[in-house]
């Protein structure tokens, strides 16, 4: 360590006169995420590179984003950011910027192009969903069911309201602890239209409604606020189907071999991506760019799906999606953005639910609580 | 002693002298205060690191449960406005109030904390949020004409930043000057918060890195003119408030920029005004002929209406619910958060209960104390024994005893809570015994986690310890000699026990009680992961709101008054049991 520092040191001293013209960049980069299989794809796809192009740079990681927001408030008024890049998801990143601890970006300035030099902006599209919030990938939260615990005689479970049917699906089910996607589901299977759903859920009588459907069910659910706890639940048996996040099931099913399905519809997508917390001195707001632009070019996004299934979130990388890096099966097929999974799909209303979240939580707890 | 033989030595002859030839009360008074001060001084580092580190960090979370600064900050003159506003009526308020928002909510959103207020205002009245997001976004089209038809007269000259400065700037206007700083300061909310704040501050200035540059203080070099002043006032207000954000935010001298477009607004207010024309035409400053072509130009114009322009970004603002809660939580402090903390709220006609369907604290709270007394009663009923005989068998045994305590104790909590999942789950080690003993059918698997039950049962186990440990060191110390002899004067098992040995532990089980209860009442790990949704404690929504919701004056309302609780049971127990009768050694 002292030896590297002192190498590094002379280095930087030789190269003083030619590195002027440069940037200061810090040679040290926080960076924060989730921990576990995701962190690990961040790690191998473009983390690892870009510290290999880079040998003067540390990389440290932390496995905070779960409370990413909370602690970037309290680092922001402490005066005090140790973080460089953090890795929240999108609902996360509209609170940050709406708070002011995220940075804006701007996405043809900061982000790469497009190798068909579409500008960034376009490549990434609808899913600059915040002027802060730089996307990775796009994920989604969909069911998965015990292939064997399916009654005899009996189709599996391929729509979102046999998770409500229990005659025909009779067993415990494993949902959120948390009103968001619950309560879509519950009205879609009450029979509300897919576009007026959120005009319903808006109005008191339509929570109503939607804790109504789902009290069918309460006394077989069990509510999970883990995202390992449903193909725990599923593995040990505990619950015959349970929402949780497609890349958790991908890799119960395909790397555990467990036996459980999957069952995409009405599945909702939501995004995951980089904030750059707002008051970064110059010198690591420059090697948080450096860092950003690499990480988040097409090739990079698309090397990322060969270690999860998450849907890259650029449109450009689409295409280059390959094989799993371990198991050499084709990953197109896994991802939720795959046409035959997506025939069904949700698209998370950030808006909506930074709007109603905190008087519809309120609700959804107290009537848990019942 | 001291004094009494003194007193009797001064009644006698006069005061008593020590050796010095000072009167003997006024030396020993002094060498007993120096005595205090030397004991003040040895305990001073402790007692000022707890309180930098422990109790002012505490005061200072606590006290975001009444503070509510973020309303009058963001939106001064609006609040003022709305001072002569009646709530009760079904009107939105006056044209007055639009334009003040603007004007307030115009700079907000380029310093870029209108969205701040939002999520603020959201607590109360759900939807706010977006409301203001969009709004601060479209602003700036508000009064597009008017800001078109100035810019058309003469673009060369008004998109410069010199042209303005020598209409309006000048030497003069410092009030003017200093209360758009102050009103910047405030909604940059950059006066450090809080004692803490305040410490932190002195400990930087002490080590030489001293905070950054108080925005207070920062020249601005620039003041307005007061021709200007007199002519176009709201237009100097606002290239005040300009001038205040581009040196302080921005770093740049207000001489060289064109300014934002609330000033082409307020300038386009001014040239409206009835007596705009005759003032104008008696201008021979700079910028005079300017001036009049956009004189011209606006008064060709319908004046300009910000209910109408607000109304366009969104329809809400003609809700007067809106205004409502922009007024109702105008103060510095609010009550807000402490009401919402008890299940109540502010009603039109006073404090009101919330709706049934949003009760949920009060609730939470007595399920917090009974399920924390059941578990320090299962605690108790359950290291008692644990404790006796530990105290009670020969050492090698007891402390072989000891290691099997204590060994779950080093254990992680995460770890000794999962491994409870594993046995008490419907697939889990109990039933799948009980299924294979035949004592329940493989369709009727009992319930045991993910409930009351379960919290109970693993959170017993993981305090255990705390109850065994003191237990242990009290039993340790009653002689076994008393129950022999209390045996021999004719006292059968029981009554020996109950009437010699229990009061003597009575201490060891208030020591033990005390620490688990007090332990139970704020765990929060535990129940999050075995809980399910009925055995969920106050501080799972404490949490809730410090990391998700980031309602974090509502967790510190709720944190207050589980604090307070504690605080209160702690004295009820003090009288009732006496905290001297407490002992957590032998």
């Amino acid at each position: 360590m002292t030896f590297k520092k002192i190498g590094a040191l002379a280095a930087c001293t030789a190269l003083v006169a030619p590195a002027a013209f440069a940037q200061d960049m810090a040679d040290d980069m926080t960076l924060v995420s989730w921990g576990g299989a995701y962190q690990d794809s961040q790690k191998k796809a473009y983390a690892d590179p870009y510290a290999a192009n880079n040998s003067d740079v540390t990389i440290v990681w932390d496995e905070s984003s779960a409370e990413a927001v909370a602690k970037l408030r309290a680092q922001n008024e402490a005066g005090n950011i140790t973080w460089d890049l953090v890795d929240v998801v999108a609902a996360d990143a509209i609170r940050l910027c709406d708070e002011g601890l995220a940075m804006e970006i701007d996405p043809d300035e900061d982000l790469a192009e497009a190798p068909d030099g579409t500008s960034a902006e376009d490549d990434f599209g609808d899913l600059l969903v915040s002027d802060c919030f730089i996307p990775q990938i796009v994920y989604s939260t969909t069911f998965g069911y015990r292939t064997d615990m399916v009654p005899e005689g009996v189709e599996p479970p391929s729509d979102i309201c046999d998770v409500f049917d229990l005659e025909t699906y009779p067993g415990k089910r494993a949902l959120e602890k948390r009103p968001i996607n619950n309560m879509e589901w519950a009205l879609l299977c009450d029979g509300v239209a897919k576009d007026e759903i959120y005009d319903v859920l808006e109005t008191p009588e339509g929570q109503e409604q939607a804790l109504a459907k789902l009290d069918t069910i309460k006394d077989d659910v069990i509510w999970w606020s883990a995202g390992a706890d449903t193909p725990q639940l599923l593995a040990d048996g505990e619950v015959f189907l349970g929402s949780t996040y497609n890349g958790r099931l991908f890799s119960a099913i395909e790397e555990q071999d467990q036996p459980i399905g999957m069952m995409w519809d009405a599945q909702v997508f939501d995004l995951d991506g980089w904030i750059i917390p707002a008051g970064l001195p110059e010198d690591r707001l420059a090697r948080v760019k450096d860092f950003v632009m690499y990480a988040t070019d097409t090739q990079r996004l698309a090397d990322q799906a060969a270690y999860i299934s998450y849907g890259p979130a650029r449109k450009s990388s689409a295409p280059l999606v390959g094989k799993h890096a371990e198991l050499g099966i084709e990953m197109g097929p896994h991802m939720p953005t795959a046409p035959e999974n997506a025939e069904n799909i949700f698209v998370y209303n950030y808006d909506f639910w930074a709007d109603y979240r905190d008087d519809i939580d309120q609700k959804f707890q107290a009537w848990l609580a019942k | 002693m001291a004094d009494a033989t003194a007193d009797q030595a001064e009644t006698q002859s006069g005061p008593m002298l020590a050796a010095d030839g000072t009167p003997l009360k006024r030396s020993l008074a002094r060498s007993l205060r120096m005595q205090r001060i030397r004991a003040l001084m040895l305990v001073a580092p402790l007692l000022i690191f707890v309180l930098l580190t422990f109790l002012s960090p505490i005061f200072d979370m606590l006290f975001r449960a009444v503070e509510n600064r973020i309303v009058g900050d963001t939106l001064p003159r609006t609040v003022e406005v709305l001072k002569d506003w009646d709530p009760e009526t079904s009107d939105v308020p006056p044209e007055a109030a639009f334009q003040a928002l603007y004007y307030d909510l115009f700079l907000a959103a380029e310093a870029k904390k209108h969205t701040r207020l939002g999520t603020r205002l959201n607590y109360e009245d759900p939807g706010i949020s977006s409301l203001f997001r969009s709004s601060g976004r479209s602003l700036d089209d508000l009064g597009e004409d008017h800001i078109e038809a100035i810019e058309d007269t003469a673009k060369q000259d008004w998109r410069e930043g010199a042209f303005w400065y020598a209409l309006l700037g000048g030497d003069a206007g410092e009030p003017v000057v200093e209360s758009a700083r102050s009103q910047f300061v405030a909604l940059e909310g950059e006066t450090p918060r809080g004692p803490v704040g305040v410490v932190w501050c002195g400990l930087r200035n002490v080590v030489g890195a001293p905070c950054p540059p108080s925005l207070s203080r920062m020249p601005l070099n620039f003041g307005l003119s007061n021709d200007a002043m007199a002519m176009l006032p709201t237009t100097s207000l606002q290239y005040a408030a300009f001038g205040v954000f581009t040196v302080l935010e921005d770093g740049e001298a207000l001489q060289e920029e064109d300014p934002w477009e609330a000033v082409y607004v307020a300038m386009a207010q001014d040239l409206a005004a009835p007596d705009a024309a005759a003032k104008v035409a008696a201008y021979t400053g700079p910028g005079a002929a300017e001036l009049q072509a956009a004189q011209q130009a606006i008064a060709a114009l319908p004046p300009i209406s910000f209910r109408d322009g607000f109304a366009e970004i969104d329809e809400d603002w003609l809700d007067p619910t809106v205004w409502r809660s922009i007024k109702a939580y105008s103060p510095k402090y609010t009550p807000g958060y402490f009401l919402n903390a008890v299940d109540l709220e502010m009603g039109p006609d006073g404090v009101q209960a919330r709706p049934e369907s949003q009760q949920i604290y009060v609730m939470l709270f007595k399920r917090t104390l009974i399920m924390s007394m059941a578990i320090t009663i299962s605690c108790i009923m359950l290291g008692y024994p644990v404790a006796w005989l530990l105290s009670n068998l020969p050492d090698r045994k007891a402390n072989m005893l000891m290691i099997l305590v204590l060994l779950p104790f080093w254990t992680s909590l995460l770890v000794r809570t999962s491994a409870w999942k594993v046995m008490l789950q419907q697939q889990g080690v109990i039933n799948d015994t009980l299924v294979w003993l035949g004592i329940v059918s493989d369709t009727n698997r009992l319930v045991m986690i993910n409930n009351q039950f379960g919290t109970i049962v693993a959170m017993t186990h993981i305090l255990l310890p705390f109850m065994i440990l003191p237990l242990y060191s009290v039993m340790k110390g009653i002689p076994p000699s008393y129950l022999r002899a209390a045996k021999s004067l004719g006292a059968n098992n029981w009554t020996a026990f109950w009437r010699v040995y229990f009061p003597q532990s009575v201490p060891g089980i208030g020591a033990g009680s005390i620490l688990v209860f007090i332990l139970a009442i704020g765990y929060y790990i535990t129940p999050e992961l075995v809980g399910g949704t009925t055995g969920t404690f106050i501080s799972n929504r404490i949490a809730y709101h410090i990391s998700s919701s980031l309602n974090w004056g509502l967790a510190a309302a709720l944190g207050s008054i589980l604090l307070v609780a504690v605080l209160v049971l702690y004295w009820a127990y003090d009288r009732i049991v006496g905290i001297d009768n407490v002992k957590l050694g032998g």
